[in-house]
């Protein structure tokens, strides 16, 4: 029983055992919702998991299974991001566990029920259940806010090398404006969600972009979706700065821009409804500070790399090769960053292109080769956004040696090989006729499956890993409880180590 | 045991990269019969049945007649040399073009012009094309005479139908000749199998000879026949109009207000399962082509 007590403090009440149980159910959710299209559907495994497990697929509800399936996925990463939130930045111990509680509580019921009614029968009551477990999900933001909010004496900077404002921690103010602004966002969708049946019809907003004139309830999804996602990256951005100790010169320009960013993007995206020509200028002047603060979290972090690395080896002259070296040297760290830069050729940048050139190059396609080109631009953001979470998930549990660097670099490669091929694939019109386009697309296809299957092997290697451990005794498991690890006693630890640092 | 590895996967990449490339089929298809004639066509009844994919109750008021096939490359070449005669289509810079007398521009957003003057109905220089000019007369490519038309643009389709006095059917009549009354999804019934339809990795004849995204098959080729070991269902629509899903695009006649695009039904050879469902639209402008978008005709009721 005692066993069972101590698996259990460690995977519910722990930050890094709560961000396992995530991503081990995410990668249980991948593994067996992934049969159901791509090459393990056209190879069969999609009717023996249909047939094995029972599911109930009626082809006009696909859609709708679609966004139940994006969305208990989105739960969980976003109660990930939240577990990461409230150990890295300071907060008071009973607001820690509560939010944990509470959050954790949403995701698995949204998740559960969500899939379960979506996928295995309809029983309305479960659909029900879905939505109480997201308004778990949404309460806990709430007390997430509420317990992020930056004017608190307490939480005031002492160290001049962070950015502040009146004292004021900015970066702390940055977690707390991405937080309402995910929660108005998500009411902005939750809203639009509450006519459905009633004037809305489930759709994906993929299959309406040509649609001369949409509704507000499609424009309202049209923008829930979008912003979601982009608030999702601003709070990865802004864990992966607390990583890195972000701070100094880069960091008192990039929170402002950061704030700025949110704030603007948020309110352009709300605004698509009543104003939806202008709303897209803001949305893109919304941008370019977000993307502004994240390049140079960037250069602050693989400049912070360099010096620590060429100063471990006690190098005070560096060559070019010495300082790539040391640059390169932990693919945790390089690649979380890396991931960032990455992005801008898969998906800002191909989305910038895309924007600016609509007419010329997109609109001149069938409607169905556009489709592809923006479910890849946004499944490759979802997809890097989790691999920089696995880098830091990583290395919280403590990767070391060369098996950090296997996975580290595994994950890189393999990843940018498949996004990469990927954004080819989706672009291949440029290059390409529809006629003579058969190789390209073998090759493409060959190359971003390998990539992501190689991504999944690494994933699950490291979830296997991490199962077995669970299984001894005093396994990795028990060292990390034992070592404090239960997260009310950690984040006040690790709070009150910031606050002597700042 | 690192050398070993590098080895390996240096020579996994040039088998890999040694291997044939598969682009348009490197020989003719064999002819193959199916026992369905594209000349033929099927009634659709007026009347009320379930629209979309939410099944919205729709009124067609009267009884249509629609091609049991798409329009055939042998048929196309026919019209081509018929309408190169009357002068309705002439050939300039290897392009086969005709008149349209435009659309109304409603200056919405990302709306083109579709000015009055002569537009593209067939390109002659893409590999695509499964037809061969002479000079003077065109003529089906060997083995391709009852596959589908295909790099035709919805001004080549537009021009064959009225060439004849018929015309292309609208979304609205393209789904009832697909679905027939009741709700169903795919022209024959609830599910797919692959031996339903032509698309993407649905392991039929052609997809041996150019892989996943195959070529087209003939008209009518899913009839429940078996060819060379290779057994198909019969999957007619409720009507018995045959490849209503998949195979190729299908181009409907409808001109929406504040925008150029012309929509296209029934999924292709190129889609995955899911894009062949009756509802699914795809649109393009109206002077697309390519080698998954072909036609079919509808006409009023003869007798």
């Amino acid at each position: 029983m005692q066993a069972i007590s101590k698996r259990f403090n460690y995977l519910f009440r722990s930050t890094k055992g709560l961000a396992l149980v995530a991503i081990a159910l995410i990668s249980l959710v991948a593994a067996i919702w992934g049969t159901l299209s791509g090459p393990l559907a056209e190879w069969g495994i999609k009717d023996i998991m249909v047939r094995v497990l029972g599911m109930d697929l009626v082809e006009a509800e696909r859609e709708g299974r679609i966004i139940m399936l994006y969305h208990t996925i989105a739960m969980a990463v976003v109660a990930i991001e939240v577990y990461f939130i409230t150990d890295l930045v300071p907060m008071k111990d009973h607001e820690r566990a509560t939010i944990n509680a509470t959050i954790t509580a949403g995701y698995l019921i949204a998740m559960f029920f969500g899939l379960w009614y979506a996928y295995f029968g309809h029983e309305r009551v479960f659909h029900g259940i879905f939505l109480f477990g997201q308004s778990l999900v949404f309460f806990a933001g709430v007390l997430l806010a509420a317990a992020l909010w930056p004017w608190k004496k307490e939480y005031r900077v002492k160290d001049p090398d962070y950015a502040h404002a009146g004292g004021v921690d900015l970066e702390r103010l940055a977690f707390f404006m991405v937080a309402v602004a995910t929660l108005g966002s998500s009411l902005f969708g939750a809203v639009t969600g509450s006519y459905w049946g009633s004037g809305h019809e489930t759709f994906l907003a993929e299959d309406v972009i040509r649609e001369p004139h949409k509704t507000a309830l499609q424009l309202a999804i049209l923008g829930h979706l979008h912003i979601m996602l982009t608030l999702i990256g601003m709070d990865i951005t802004l864990i992966i700065g607390r990583w890195f100790d972000f701070k100094g010169l880069l960091h008192k320009i990039a929170m402002p821009l950061m704030i700025v960013g949110c704030i603007v993007i948020t309110l352009a995206v709300w605004a698509l409804v009543p104003y939806e020509p202008y709303a897209h200028i803001f949305i893109y002047v919304g941008a370019v500070p977000s993307m502004l603060a994240a390049l140079m979290l960037v250069i602050f972090g693989w400049d912070k790399l360099i010096r620590e690395g060429l100063a471990e080896h006690g190098i005070t002259k560096a060559s070019f090769w010495q300082k790539l070296k040391a640059l390169v040297y932990d693919p945790l760290r390089f690649g979380s960053l890396w991931q960032m830069v990455f992005m801008n050729f898969t998906v800002s940048g191909v989305g910038i292109f895309m924007a600016v050139t609509l007419e010329e190059t997109m609109r001149v396609m069938p409607a169905r080769e556009e489709r592809i080109t923006l479910t890849g631009h946004w499944h490759i953001l979802s997809a890097i956004i989790a691999t920089i979470i696995l880098f830091y998930f990583a290395d919280r549990v403590g990767l070391k040696g060369r098996v950090r660097r296997w996975f580290g670099w595994l994950v890189i490669v393999s990843s940018d090989l498949a996004f990469g091929a990927a954004t080819v694939f989706s672009l291949k019109r440029l290059f390409v006729s529809e006629s003579a386009q058969q190789p390209l697309v073998n090759w493409t296809v060959l190359l971003t499956d390998v990539g992501l299957a190689t991504v999944l092997v690494a994933l699950a290697s490291f979830m296997l890993w991490r199962l077995f451990d669970l299984f001894r005794k005093e396994g990795r498991w028990a060292q990390e409880l034992a070592a404090g690890e239960l997260a009310s006693s950690e984040g006040t630890t690790s709070a009150l180590e910031r606050e002597v640092a700042r | 045991m690192k050398r070993a590895f590098v080895l390996l996967t240096l020579v996994a990449l040039l088998v890999a990269g040694c291997a044939p490339v598969r682009g348009m089929p490197p020989a003719p298809p064999p002819s193959m019969g199916t026992g369905i004639d594209p000349q033929t066509w099927a009634l659709v009844p007026g009347g009320e049945f379930l629209l979309g994919q939410h099944n919205h109750e729709t009124t067609i008021d009267c009884d249509y007649e629609v091609m049991v096939t798409e329009a055939t490359n042998a048929q196309y070449a026919r019209y081509l040399n018929d309408a190169l005669a009357t002068g309705t289509v002439r050939i300039v810079d290897d392009q086969v073009v005709g008149y349209y007398p435009g659309d109304e521009f409603h200056g919405c957003d990302h709306e083109e012009k579709i000015e009055a003057g002569e537009w593209l109905h067939i390109p002659l220089d893409d590999p695509g094309l499964r037809l061969d000019f002479d000079g003077s007369s065109f003529t089906p490519k060997p083995g391709y005479e009852n596959h589908p038309m295909v790099m035709v643009t919805w001004f080549g389709a537009k021009a064959y139908c009225e060439f004849y006095g018929w015309r292309l059917p609208t979304e609205i009549e393209w789904q009832k000749a697909a679905r027939g009354p009741d709700g169903r999804p795919f022209p024959w019934g609830d599910e797919i199998e692959p031996n339903n339809a032509n698309f993407y990795s649905s392991h039929d004849l052609s997809e041996k000879i150019v892989g996943a995204l195959g070529d087209t098959t003939p008209v009518g080729f899913y009839n429940g026949r078996s060819y060379e070991g290779y057994q198909t269902l019969d999957s007619a629509s409720p009507y018995g109009v045959y490849d209503m899903a998949g195979n190729v695009w299908e181009w409907a006649a409808d001109v929406y207000e504040g925008a150029h695009y012309r929509y296209m039904r029934g999924g292709s050879k190129a889609n995955y399962a899911y894009n062949l469902r009756v509802w699914t639209r795809n649109n393009a402008g109206p002077d697309y082509f390519g080698p998954s978008a072909g036609f079919r005709c509808v006409r009023a009721v003869t007798e």
